[in-house]
């Protein structure tokens, strides 16, 4: 295909992918308090309005803990699935992987239906550490596929290796395997701290009225009050998840996480 | 190199605590999600538990039955346009060189994360006649007065393949990359123009992956629970907005969990199907 | 009972056997080769001398001890993997010193190590690259320092040379026999070349099929080789079969050759015979001879190949140029095998 057309092509693709984030950056920099485009005025108050704002910057803090806490409970739990399946032949072990790989394959509203029956059957609906253990377990799947990955990708002569050189499970563990693999295990966190961060209907149906994450907040702002704080909110997640994939991208492989094979397998 | 075989109990004990979490924290909510499928509802937001199947017979009726259909094809079109779509653009991806894959990856990538409620505000924004397309339009002087495209049947379509297509690029990633670059070369050493090669050479090798794409797809458009909502009419809802609907502001966990159930068994009929399709290609 | 001791080792994986019955004295100091094509389970009867496979049956006794049920750590050999297997993630300083680190050495400790061993393998000063930036047989030296760190007890190498090419090749294997000379340490190698073998080992260990044919020094295996299979896969060699006519003679083809190996009384024999020992001649002249034809006839420059049919065998010569006889393609010939280097083997 010739260069021009595919930079037509990809253009095109780019405008449609960037087009509705185009717009809510701009509405989120309007001077007014109004849902126009293109943008009246110019201003960046409505980024500071979410630090500002009890509320606003109360959602923020709620996000970024609930994801941080949430992101490391589902490492914790696909660490050792995945590490358990790369050094042991058990295929009874599979149902575990499958029960991990399961939470993110189904519709997300079904996991939060789930959830929310599970937690009123135990009485314990609306307490908000509920929400960091649905999110961590919705999304164990993440970081299990990326440390799948990343122990597939050890070469088992290296443990032999190892092995003949003196070093015992733990010390292999420690000296072999956890240095290779901990590209996956970050990319993994990464992955399910953006998600957490962005998940609206799960956190809805579990603490949806007593803890306000950001993304109910703008949904709650869409029904009952306008405001561009939300655009504002829109355009930071944005950035806060390119930056992180970008990180990903600068530090590790990214096409390589993804499954393409990389120049250096061969 | 063979794997050992566990040999004592306590080997297993790594897989104590992911098992447990995973058997506490989501086999029993699903057991129990499928135990109050078949509770009786009582008004005021309880149920009580009991055995009948009057959730799942309502669900019978005309009303839902209509609903499903509408979701089936609704996500069936969604997963065509956007395979159609994201398929010759993946195939264009992988071609290019490392870096410039890197940076749609993690476009692609960002704009996957983006829960669907910031998808439905932006395009239900880009859609409004204040702040979207339009406007930009009459600005332009390409249209006299700017109009609102939604709520409407194609907002919804546009935000669904809007948030499918990404997802669809990614799954299509791993078996478009390592396609035999050599296979198109061939072809056009026979006398294919490049077009050609592609539609007969690429799409036809790759048509278990095309399938099983499809279908995963199709899952994951099922799932959308909030764009029926912002971009569409009541006749637009699909399953997983009544699901939530039922659930929320009808409190009638019962029902909503029948039909919770009925999706979990569409949807896992469906990913048996693409695996089963994967599989074959594998094989060849 | 010193050194190492392989005792009816076998080694099954379901219904498939890959070592039969292995049972092997290797004494200390020795340089040992376990050589066969691929898939005659040479390096299964390495791995398992490592402790990487459990044998099925049989125990592996080192100076007396068994240590048939020690898992590898605990073993203290020394092993170079066809791979390499150096660690990525490590510069060449920290893969060398990794030995010491695991028992717990102090930094001090493992830098000098690693810097002795480098000098060791003629590659100093490269402690702090990191393992990619190394040329393939620079990461060569790097394994077999590794291996050596902290003196184990054996040396134990798997096809170390097959990623070179052939000049490097040659130029590491007289180095890693200098190499073991110096250090006098106990040494197997697997490797499937034959040269290889017969260049480095003290004792070479002929396998096929999970089975050891023979173990003794290269000059016996090629002089006096056990049996077929050794004779063919050790060099060039003509089988010729025959038939036992008395003490001493054996019938082949049209005629019958005197032959100073003993004959068993009776039956169908093989007889081995190196293409250098076997001369072709115009004039019957000489005794031993057989009549045939050549078939084909080419100048090697170093040597003179000559392939002629004998009584329906194919038989191949080789001669020097000098005495290279005055035939060409489809001559009636004779060919003599001398008495003395004809080997006789089971058929």
């Amino acid at each position: 295909m010739s260069r021009i057309a595919t930079r037509l092509a990809f253009g095109c693709f780019g405008l449609f992918l960037a087009a509705p984030l185009a717009v809510v950056a701009g509405v989120s920099i309007n001077e007014k308090k109004s849902l126009s485009f293109p943008p009246e005025g110019f201003s960046l108050a409505w980024f500071g309005e979410i630090f500002s704002n009890g509320e606003w910057f109360a959602a923020l803090l709620s996000s970024l803990g609930v994801a941080v806490s949430a992101s490391v409970l589902s490492v914790l739990v696909a660490l050792p699935i995945a590490w358990f399946l790369w050094r042991w032949h058990a295929p009874f072990a599979r149902i575990v992987q499958v029960l991990g790989l399961a939470p993110f394959i189904l519709p997300p509203v079904i996991t939060a239906l789930g959830f929310l029956a599970f937690w009123s059957e135990l009485g314990l609906y609306g307490q908000p550490w509920t929400v960091v253990i649905s999110h961590g377990i919705f999304f164990v799947t993440l970081p299990l596929v990326t440390l799948t990955l990343g122990f597939d990708a050890i070469d088992a002569t290296l443990v032999e290796a190892a092995a003949t050189m003196g070093a015992d499970d733990r010390a292999v563990l420690r000296t072999i395997v956890f240095p290779l693999i901990r590209p996956y295990m970050i990319s993994g966190l990464a992955f399910a701290f953006v998600l957490s961060l962005n998940e609206y209907i799960v956190a809805y149906m579990v603490v949806g009225f007593t803890v306000e994450t950001l993304p109910i907040k703008i949904f709650n702002a869409l029904r009952y009050g306008y405001t561009p704080t939300m655009a504002a909110v829109t355009v930071l997640f944005v950035f806060i998840a390119a930056l992180v994939f970008g990180l990903i991208a600068r530090f590790g492989d990214l096409p390589r996480l993804l499954g393409a094979w990389s120049p250096r397998d061969e | 190199m063979m794997k050992a075989v566990p040999r004592r109990l306590r080997d297993y004990a790594p897989l104590g605590f992911p098992a447990a979490m995973l058997l506490c924290f989501f086999v029993v909510p699903f057991g129990i999600m499928i135990a109050i499928s078949f509770y009786h509802r009582v008004q005021g937001g309880f149920y009580e538990p009991a055995f009948e199947t009057a959730n799942y017979e309502r669900f019978l009726t005309a009303f839902f039955g209509g609903v499903l259909g509408f979701s089936l094809l609704l996500s069936g079109l969604v997963a065509a346009i956007a395979v159609t779509l994201a398929f010759p653009f993946t195939w264009l991806l992988v071609r290019q060189r490392r870096a410039v894959q890197v940076v749609w990856l993690v476009f692609l990538l960002s704009v996957l994360s983006l829960s669907e409620v910031i998808i439905g505000f932006a395009w239900s924004t880009l859609l409004s006649k204040t702040a979207g397309i339009t406007n930009l339009l009459v600005a332009l002087g390409v249209m006299d007065q700017a109009v609102s495209l939604s709520p409407s049947f194609g907002a919804v379509l546009v935000g669904m393949v809007y948030q499918a297509f990404p997802y669809t690029v990614l799954v299509l990633y791993p078996a478009l990359s390592r396609l035999d670059p050599t296979l198109v070369e061939a072809a056009r050493t026979l006398g294919a123009s490049p077009l050609r090669a592609f539609f007969n050479v690429i799409v036809p090798g790759l048509r278990n992956t095309i399938v099983a794409t499809l279908i995963m797809v199709f899952v994951f458009a099922l799932g959308s629970y909030l764009l029926p909502q912002l971009l569409g009419r009541p006749q637009q809802w699909t399953l997983s907005v009544l699901i939530t609907d039922q659930a929320i502001y009808q409190s009638n966990m019962p029902f909503a969990s029948a039909m919770a159930v009925f999706l979990v068994l569409v949807s896992l009929g469906l990913v048996g199907l693409s695996l089963l399709a994967g599989r074959r290609e594998n094989a060849q | 009972m010193s050194g190492l001791v392989l005792d009816h080792l076998v080694k099954r994986y379901g219904p498939f056997t890959a070592v039969h019955d292995a049972e092997l004295t290797i004494p200390h100091g020795r340089f040992v080769c376990l050589l066969g094509p691929s898939g005659c389970g040479k390096t299964t009867l390495l791995r398992m001398i490592a402790g990487l496979e459990a044998p099925t049956a049989g125990a592996i006794r080192l100076d007396g001890e068994d240590i048939t049920g020690k898992p590898a750590h605990q073993r203290d050999f020394g092993m170079v993997f066809q791979s390499l297997a150096l660690f990525p993630h490590l510069t060449v300083g920290e893969n060398i010193a990794y030995p010491l680190r695991i028992r717990g050495k102090s930094k001090a400790e493992q830098r000098a190590e690693a810097e002795r061993l480098l000098a060791l393998v003629r590659l100093p000063g490269v402690a702090d690259r990191p393992v990619s930036k190394l040329s393939g047989g620079q990461r060569q030296r790097v394994a077999i320092a590794r291996a050596l760190a902290l003196s184990p007890r054996l040396f134990l190498l798997d096809e170390p040379l097959s990623a070179l090419d052939a000049k490097l090749r040659e130029a590491m294997q007289i180095e890693l026999k200098q190499l073991q000379q110096r250090l006098g340490i106990t040494t197997i190698v697997v490797t499937h070349d034959q040269r290889e073998a017969m260049t480095m080992a003290d004792l070479v260990v002929v396998m096929s099929a999970g089975r050891i044919h023979q173990a003794a020094p290269p000059v016996e295996v090629y002089r006096r080789p056990a049996d077929a299979f050794v004779a063919d896969f050790i060099g060039m060699t003509n089988l010729l079969k025959g038939d036992v006519a008395g003490p001493g003679r054996v019938t082949v083809g049209g005629g019958t050759l005197a032959v100073t190996d003993p004959t068993p009384a009776s039956g169908a024999v093989i007889l081995s015979v190196r293409p250098e020992d076997v001369s072709v001649r115009v004039e019957a002249d000489a005794p031993n001879l057989l009549p045939g034809t050549v078939t084909f006839l080419r100048d090697l420059g170093a040597t003179v190949e000559i392939r002629l049919d004998v009584a329906g065998q194919e038989v191949i010569a080789v001669t020097a140029p000098q005495d290279r006889p005055a035939v060409q393609a489809g001559d009636a010939v004779h060919v003599r095998f001398p008495a003395e280097a004809a080997v006789v083997l089971a058929s």
